[in-house]
């Protein structure tokens, strides 16, 4: 080495994490995969803005952060289980507090036959097997760098099964709890889901604080619907403030299955959501809707990629963002229709609404087609709220406050229209409003 | 109820009202009549309080206070209402929602009780009587896709809802037929009280068969130059408004005695 960089202090906190005691440790292949991921992390950095994957999201100040290697505490941090319920959301849960699986806090006594529902750590002690194809994947693109990290140090996580055929009559709750622990803790949350043949399930992901802090998360999410097999998933991000959380999902459909996702991001101080879904099989269908309603400081960044890969499939994907004050929004939505995918339909709307002069979205949206007779449409704004729209409620008597939270709600709405759950969607715009400075 | 003195008033650098001078009382229908580019709508929306408009001179006091140091919604909860000639669509904004929270925030303006969804519900009810309305468009965003005729009729039915002392109707007659026309003027018509006052704002004496004024007063370039009683406004439609451009300023009091 004839240079030295100069130090990234978030790298040097995981030289140590090597000898990590985690849930799986001795588990030959499991290791193996840790240890190469955790090696090709160090060795790679964090990504730069060079990388078209980061470009809008820099991590030079999240270099410059040391998080502690977990949070030796989270099993036994005192946590309110009624600040962990949501309206309209009363079946089985669990329930995750800085990373780490908390019994005390989830409810899977009686699940519903035919659904499987324990946490990783648990599985890795009992019946690893099963998942060993999963936790034994190499990321090696720069725009995976936290899956990487992620696949070297999640000891936890969710791994849920649903048994073909089988309809899970009540919406399963994954909750995620941030709170306050001695200094920063990075935690890594690793998720493996399948719907059998013709199964269904509503699955609610829910990110929340119980008080500020500056914690990071990673959670990677494998999804895979069988044929026939159906999801409505719903995710209400409201990650403490100055938190860093990363989400990678990864969703895979086959034949004739049907995907519904909604998705309201209002925490967090940094915030990237990677979502890579593939429609394999003939005739499935994905539906993604989504909003990020940012504040202040907030940054977060949305990467939709979809990729359409079997005969006659669908995908729609409606996402809105709306930045106020100084906060940055980034949104890139890629469409691929790969070779021998006709027949397929996609469609990508992308609005944004700043309130602010100081804030910023970036929005790209991209389509590619490699095969034939396939619809598709992109479009993608970014504006401001209607001036004589506001003059005419205000003309009616409404605050100038009021009447632009009616008019910001109003933007989003077209975002939960379809979302099934009623108590839920009220209490998404419900939140959505309480987040609106006023 | 409104005073309205020597008002100059500036759009994008232009004198628009060049010392216009109104007093109406409660109870009054005034109808403001002139040819384009008098300032009509200018007044409208100097009185209503919308950005873009600087006044220069003058004073405007409603009910004691200065009107002109309130904004638009601190004018509407003391009770004007502006029927806009071209009301604004709103997506994703519900009718009825809207109009209920609008009727909340000026009440809660004033100190009042706000209404719930059951007694709210009670009140549009008896308003649906006054103005012809479907309950269709109750239930769709506010204007969105209505016709000419359905957006102002639901601008005098906003106005039945929220019970203004003032009401200043701009232009309310402009793209409507005859029968749509003769729905608007129902509604106004049954809205009269001895405790509430319309300035009503139009270019042609049309509206005023239905909605018949008090006072009629032809504003041209910026300043009102001659009052009368209604049959000002036939004057005008048989003479056009030609011969009121070399009229001096006549004070709409002057003309009342």
């Amino acid at each position: 080495m004839s240079q030295s960089p100069a130090p990234v202090p978030f790298i040097d906190a995981l030289r140590e994490a090597g000898s990590l005691r985690l849930a799986g440790s001795g588990l030959a292949w499991l290791e193996a995969a840790r240890r190469e991921n955790l090696e090709a992390f160090i060795a790679a950095g964090l990504p730069d803005t060079r990388a078209e994957a980061w470009k809008y999201t820099a991590l030079r100040a999240l270099g410059q952060r040391r998080f502690a290697l977990g949070d030796a505490q989270a099993a036994s941090h005192p946590v309110d289980p009624y600040a962990l319920t949501l309206p309209g959301i009363d079946g089985p849960r669990l329930v995750f507090v800085n990373g780490v699986f908390r019994a005390d806090l989830s409810r899977l006594e009686a699940l519903p036959p035919g659904l499987s529902l324990q946490p990783l750590s648990r599985v890795l002690e009992n019946d690893p097997e099963p998942l060993r194809f999963a936790l034994s994947r190499r990321y090696r693109e720069a725009g995976d760098a936290f899956a990487r990290l992620n696949a070297a140090l999640a000891g936890d996580g969710v791994v849920l099964r649903v048994a073909p055929g089988v309809r899970v009559g009540k919406p399963v709750h994954l909750c995620f709890a941030g709170t306050p622990a001695q200094g920063d803790a990075a935690w890594h949350v690793r998720n493996v889901i399948e719907l059998g043949e013709g199964a269904e399930l509503d699955l609610v992901e829910h990110h929340l604080a119980t008080a500020p802090h500056k914690h990071l998360g990673t959670l990677v999410s494998d999804i895979a619907l069988r044929d026939g097999a159906k999801l409505q998933l719903a995710l209400l991000q409201n990650a403490a403030e100055d938190s860093t959380l990363i989400r990678h999902g990864s969703l895979h459909l086959g034949a004739k299955a049907q995907a519904m996702l909604h998705v309201l991001e209002l925490g967090g101080g940094l915030v990237r959501h990677d979502l890579h879904a593939e429609l394999r099989g003939d005739d499935a269908r994905l539906d993604t809707r989504g909003v990020f309603v940012l504040r202040g400081r907030q940054h977060v960044d949305t990467q939709l990629s979809i990729r359409h890969q079997a005969l006659n499939t669908a995908s729609e994907s409606v996402w809105r963002g709306v930045a106020d004050e100084r906060a940055r929004g980034v949104f890139r939505g890629a469409i691929v229709v790969a070779e021998g995918a006709d027949g397929s339909d996609a469609s990508l709307s992308n609005k944004n609404l700043l309130l602010s002069a100081q804030a910023e979205i970036d929005t790209k949206p991209e389509l590619e087609i490699y095969a034939d007779e396939v619809k598709a449409a992109h479009g993608a704004t970014v504006g401001q709220l209607d001036e004589r729209a506001l003059f005419y409620l205000r003309s009616r008597g409404l605050p100038h406050a009021e009447a632009r939270a009616l008019l910001t709600t109003a933007f989003c709405r077209a975002v939960f229209a379809a979302l099934p759950n009623e108590t839920l969607r009220d209490h998404f715009s419900d939140a959505l409003l309480a987040h609106l400075p006023s | 109820m409104l005073k309205i003195e020597n008002l100059h008033a500036r759009v994008e650098g232009k004198d628009i009202l060049k010392g216009l001078t109104l007093t109406v009382n409660p109870g009054e229908v005034h109808a403001i009549m002139g040819p384009n580019g008098a300032g009509k709508s200018t007044l409208g929306n100097v009185l209503s309080g919308r950005d873009g408009y600087e006044v220069t001179e003058g004073s405007v006091i409603f009910q004691g206070r200065d009107l002109l140091a309130l904004e638009p919604e601190e004018r509407a909860a003391a009770g004007v209402f502006l029927a806009f000639q071209y009301p604004v669509e709103i997506p994703g904004v519900n009718n009825t929602y809207f109009l209920r929270a609008a009727l909340n925030a000026q009440r809660r303006q004033r100190g009042e009780a706000e209404l719930d969804s059951m007694q709210f519900l009670k009140l549009v009810r008896e308003k649906l009587k006054i103005m012809q309305i479907s309950d269709e468009l109750l239930h769709r965003a506010v204007n969105e896709g209505f016709s000419g005729g359905e957006k102002k009729r639901n601008e005098i039915f906003q106005m039945a809802v929220l019970e203004p002392k003032l009401a200043i109707l701009d232009e309310t007659d402009s793209g409507l037929d005859i029968d749509a026309l003769k729905q608007v003027a129902q509604g106004v018509n049954a809205l009269r009280s001895p405790d509430r006052a319309f300035l009503v704002i139009t270019h042609y004496q049309r509206l005023l068969d239905y909605i018949e004024p008090d006072f009629v007063h032809v504003l041209a370039d910026g300043r009102i130059v001659e009052s009368g009683d209604k049959s000002l406004a036939l004057k005008l439609e048989e003479h056009g408004y030609a011969w009121v451009n070399d009229r001096d300023p006549v004070l709409a009091s002057e003309a009342r005695t």
